[in-house]
């Protein structure tokens, strides 16, 4: 591994620095998207549990978009496209916004918004699977549609679906790599690059290699951690 | 902005031949990735602790590095592996295809090794034990009486999981491959219609993909309707 140690060919520093810069990206990207896909995703969940009216339907039209799209085919509608057709003065300042942001913002958004529609049928599922009962105590005690679903169903449908929450969590940091397709320097693209420069092949790969491993394990630790300070006496958890 | 159909109607043969391609790492991914998936599974309920501590490590590994990485990986790898196994000692080149189909059944293998040993999981263990009492070999136990059995018990998650690896398979780009995207992205830099060719290919993955989704979750609502 002496050849994370060694100067790279623009004179600025050592083949570390970029491995930092690419991990440092990685993980901006993976945690401002998991952001934008809980608040967007629980919203989404939400809606879709509504009994009728419109907004059921743009949830699932929303989800059933997001979900049949490959995510690099999305991204590129992101960057590509939709600068295209927007109005020309808009376009025109989203294409010209200073690298490496012109990629982030563009993958930052795609990326947020497909995880939210794989989190918005897990919160569904979760919202699904409590007893009647629940909604219709919350009725009873008279709290209207917001407190209900803020502070009784939500906080249960949570719970329930923590399992396959921390899944997601693993899975969002390893789709922050098709961000490079659209030009931004993250962890793979790193060691592609750090492999074109020295074609030590094995050494640069496999650093980036360990660093997603770690990545996992430490996702992992943290999900684990929330979930057992989430457990309630008496609420088994994990069964959606 | 103008939209240029004339664009998309000479571009359409070249993108089926995409297509085609997108089809073909697909068939070749779900058939090598299910047969050693399968395997792997068995290898992490085997009684050897070496041959299930392998397996575990492989699929853990595999699940938790992008695929792309796999991809440059495999891309960068095979030339090496067939150079040093031939014996010329230096790199082979190696066609585009060929990584990509390696690259695709040694990364889904996890996936769906992860599904099959769910659905060993799901069966009850009287029937482990009625192999061993009808002293059926390791073999005819697992390939008459558990694996159909497994099979069955997940299938609607390993029709999922397929659906996943279609979606999957437009990550060649990276290697500047012809699948649909592929396909799609020379021409719309050929043609500067970058507009019509990515909004055609996402509406052509979209209604593949939300066909086949709907029709996994028919199949799901019968395999449950008729309820063992």
């Amino acid at each position: 591994m002496s050849l994370l140690f060694e100067a790279t060919p623009d004179g600025a520093g050592r083949y570390l620095d970029w491995i930092i810069s690419g991990l440092a990206w990685t993980l901006c990207l993976a945690l401002g998207a998991w952001t934008i896909a809980l608040v967007v995703g629980t919203l989404v969940g939400v809606i879709r549990t509504f009994p009728d009216g419109i907004l059921p339907r743009i949830g699932r039209v929303y989800v059933e978009t997001f979900r049949n799209i490959p995510l690099l085919v999305q991204m590129f509608f992101w960057y590509f496209v939709l600068p295209e057709l927007l109005p020309a003065r808009i376009g025109m300042a989203i294409k010209q916004m200073d690298p490496p942001w012109g990629s982030f913002v563009p993958a930052l958004i795609c990326l947020g918004l497909f995880t939210a529609a794989r989190i918005a049928e897990q919160v569904r599922a979760g919202l699904q699977a409590l007893p009647k009962g629940q909604a219709q105590a919350a009725n009873a005690l008279g709290f209207d549609a917001s407190g209900m679903y803020r502070l009784i169903l939500l906080p249960q449908a949570f719970r329930i679906i923590l399992p396959t929450l921390t899944n997601e969590f693993m899975t969002i940091f390893k789709n922050t790599s098709v961000a490079l397709t659209i030009g931004l320097v993250e962890l793979t693209a790193t060691a592609r690059e750090i492999n074109e420069n020295t074609f030590r092949t094995f050494e640069a790969f496999g650093v980036v290699t360990i660093i997603y491993l770690l990545i996992a394990l430490i996702a992992w630790q943290v999900m684990h951690r929330i979930e057992q300070a989430a457990r309630l006496p008496g609420i088994a958890s994990g069964k959606a | 902005m103008r939209v240029d159909l004339a664009a998309l109607v000479s571009a359409w043969p070249f993108l089926m031949t995409g297509l085609w391609f997108t089809l073909q790492i697909t068939v070749v991914g779900v058939a090598g990735g299910i047969i050693f998936g399968s395997l792997l599974a068995v290898a992490r309920l085997s009684r050897n602790r070496l041959l299930s501590g392998f397996a575990t490590a492989y699929v853990n590994l595999m699940r938790s590095i992008p695929l792309i990485l796999v991809i440059f990986w495999v891309f960068f790898l095979v030339p090496w592996a067939i150079g040093w196994f031939t014996n010329h000692g230096r790199p082979v080149a190696v066609g585009a295809s060929l990584t990509i189909f390696v690259t695709f059944v040694l990364f889904e293998a996890a996936y769906y090794a992860e599904i099959v040993r769910a659905g060993f999981r799901s069966i009850s263990a009287g029937q482990y034990s009625a192999c061993e009492a009808l002293g059926l070999s390791k073999f005819h136990s697992y390939i008459y009486i558990l694996f159909p059995q497994a099979i069955r018990n997940v299938l609607p998650i390993l029709l999922t999981q397929t659906i996943i690896l279609f979606q999957d398979t437009s990550l060649v780009y990276v290697i500047s491959a012809t699948d649909l995207l592929g396909a799609a992205t020379k021409i719309a830099q050929r043609d500067g219609r970058l507009v019509e060719m990515y909004l055609t290919v996402g509406a052509i993955y979209f209604i593949i993909c939300y066909a086949a989704s709907q029709l996994v979750k028919q199949l799901q609502g019968r395999l449950s309707y008729g309820a063992r």
